[in-house]
């Protein structure tokens, strides 16, 4: 029960509920409205966007379990990615089963060997560990370039037409039938993820994070924590990568390089470490982000004509800005602009 | 397998190793000092080439003169970056401080790409051209120069850090900070000192390296194998940067020249791999790895 002074549980049932006050449960029936309607208002190429995002916060929320939740630094994100991807493609392409059954290959299998790339962290800690899993970034971009019973050696795979229980996605408006399944999917991960920390595995990833000794003293497994982290979080961006390799039909190492796992990381750094809302604000500003500026230059065109040709330029240095300038000033994210917004409302006109 | 292969795969070797000890040793310097892991350090290589490139050819300064300007622009650039962009983070969490290196480099590619665009720059060459015929085999005089430049530089390096009042003071900031501020050194200086000379010695790299190739943003990609040799040398360790340079440069040239050049990129990462599951300290490093 929600009062002025704060929120009083008067039954388990109230404190096991996600949503605890009337304005938490109204803004919630807001953002569905608004995903439900989205269909409706914005145009195809943007809806294309948006379904570009949704994926995106699959990926996003599973490195923030890892480096928001557990303080594991991964810059590996783009080679989980193309894990995800090839094997998704190549057990629904070659082996011509069913779409759930390559996806659910995809995750077990990049949580796998998510897992085993984390091994390095049961010893490393910090930098060490950062390089650890840049130099699985490069071995697993390489392998997939290169391997030629994987790929053929140039490290494209084609993939048809996405089949889900019998109906083709994207057979009629293809954008539109797209949303409506990434939107549930990426709905159902955000949920997972927002009960895993409800959970005991959940709690033991924030308390090793927190003070591994400590977390250790008091019964938790840090070993096996840190490599269930590794592998639930690889988990997530497993299914990431499989749902890019389907909604794209096609499947290019190109899409996995180091600059992946650079823009995930600066997803969740924008967006709020250690939050899983931060994941999803992240994940759709640094996913808006090159769209809004290629807009935003086309719409100047004409009084600044040698804009069009400065764009990749501009549109790298921005990226770069925009992180530089969220760590200086905003450290802790979009997620705690947005707590304060709501503090500064709870409390108006009194300052907090 | 004949000597004239070997001795020419063995010189290119050397020579990539000498420029990646050298963007190394920029690397472990602000890492010695600051415990900041800079992942800028390929970009740094990027304007050093660039802000040559301009003062030599673009603005037609003698060689001497514009590499004084290089040195400038390097000084100044490393100062700004750690007083407006390292400092404010000071104390923040190692994901941070390495994220903010890394929109730092997209932010300076990003600068580099605006003015110069992304073709290759033809660059009229600084070191002569020649070959000379060593062992049967015909080398290109400018690796060999590449070489003893690089030398010259790291051994000016090595002296400056053994002789000189503010190399003395450095080395007392990275071995205890405490210790060094009570003594009366002042720990911002060297901070801002250290940028600089990472930014230097990056400049020397970059020069040398667009020298021998050209001087596109490709040079960019070179930065990442600074990560292998810091690693294999030991990431507070100035000799190691120069063994792990000369490591990872010849063993990239033999499997390019005797195996696969493909394969030859990746091999930097595997050694990665192994010498940390074996020696994560390197094999000069200081054995305090991080408690985990």
């Amino acid at each position: 029960m929600a009062t002025a002074t704060g929120i009083h549980h008067r039954s388990y049932r109230s404190e096991l509920a996600l949503r605890q006050t009337k304005a938490e449960r109204l803004r919630l029936a807001l953002v569905v409205l608004g995903a439900l309607a989205m269909p409706f208002v914005v145009n195809v190429y943007w809806l294309s966007i948006v379904n570009t995002i949704l994926i995106a916060v699959v990926g996003a929320v599973g490195l923030n379990i890892l480096v928001g939740y557990t303080g594991q630094i991964s810059i590996g994100t783009g080679g989980f990615l193309a894990v995800g991807a090839f094997t998704s493609a190549i057990v629904y392409e070659r082996a011509q089963l069913p779409a759930v059954v390559a996806i659910a290959a995809a995750v077990l299998l990049t949580a796998a060997i998510g897992a085993f790339f984390g091994l390095p962290a049961l010893r490393l800690a910090g930098f060490y560990l950062a390089i650890a899993t840049l130099a699985a970034q490069v071995i697993i971009v390489f392998v997939a370039r290169r391997w030629d019973w994987l790929t053929g050696g140039t490290g494209f795979i084609d993939v048809r037409a996405f089949e889900l229980f019998g109906w083709e996605v994207g057979a009629g408006l293809f954008e539109v039938e797209w949303y409506a399944v990434l939107l549930v999917v990426a709905g159902l991960a955000v949920f997972a993820a927002r009960n895993l920390f409800r959970t005991d595995l959940g709690r033991s990833f924030m308390a090793v994070r927190d003070q591994d000794v400590a977390a250790a003293a008091m019964g938790v497994n840090v070993t096996r924590t840190k490599v269930m982290a590794f592998a639930v979080s690889s988990g997530f961006i497993g299914l990431a990568g499989a749902l890019t390799a389907h909604y794209t039909q096609t499947v290019s190492w190109e899409r996995f390089t180091l600059d992946v796992s650079i823009l995930y990381l600066a997803m969740i750094i924008v967006g709020g470490l250690g939050t899983i809302a931060g994941s999803v604000y992240g994940a759709a500003f640094m996913s808006l982000l090159p769209p809004v500026l290629t807009a935003a230059s086309n719409a100047v065109q004409g009084s600044v004509p040698t804009l069009a040709e400065q764009l990749p330029a501009l549109q790298v240095t921005v990226f770069g800005l925009v992180i530089v300038l969220f760590l200086i000033f905003e450290p802790r994210g979009l997620n705690h602009i947005w707590q304060r917004v709501k503090d500064y409302g709870r409390t108006w006109p009194f300052r907090t | 397998m004949n000597v004239e292969t070997l001795t020419t795969l063995t010189v290119y070797g050397l020579a990539d190793g000498a420029v990646l000890a050298l963007a190394a040793l920029g690397f472990v310097l602000i890492y010695k000092a600051t415990q900041v892991i800079n992942f800028a350090q390929g970009e740094f290589l990027l304007i050093g080439g660039y802000t040559f490139y301009a003062a030599f050819v673009l603005f037609g300064l003698p060689t001497t003169v514009a590499v004084l300007f290089g040195v400038v622009v390097a000084v100044a650039l490393g100062v700004v970056v750690e007083r407006f962009v390292l400092r404010p983070l000071v104390g923040e969490s190692a994901i941070s401080v390495i994220m903010v290196t890394v929109g730092l480099a997209a932010v300076l590619r990003g600068v580099m790409q605006l003015i110069f665009g992304v073709q290759a720059r033809q660059m009229p060459a600084v070191l002569p051209a020649g070959t000379v015929e060593v062992l049967g085999a015909r080398l290109p005089l400018n690796r060999l120069l590449v070489l003893v430049v690089a030398a010259v530089v790291l051994i000016a390096f090595a002296l400056f850090f053994r002789r000189s009042r503010h190399g003395v003071a450095m080395r007392a900031v990275a071995d205890d900070q405490q210790a060094a501020l009570t003594m009366g050194i002042s720990a911002r200086r060297v901070f801002a000192m250290s940028w600089a000379l990472a930014a230097v010695s990056a400049l020397v790299a970059g020069v040398l390296l667009a020298d021998i190739t050209a001087v596109t943003p490709d040079l960019v990609s070179f930065g990442l194998l600074v990560f292998p040799v810091v690693i294999l040398g030991g990431l507070d360790s100035v000799a190691g940067t120069i063994v792990g340079g000369i490591i990872i440069g010849l063993s990239e040239q033999f499997v390019s020249g005797f195996y696969d050049p493909g394969f030859a990129q990746i091999v930097p990462f595997i050694l990665l791999v192994v010498i940390l599951m074996v020696r994560p300290y390197g094999l000069f490093g200081q054995v305090r790895i991080e408690r985990v």
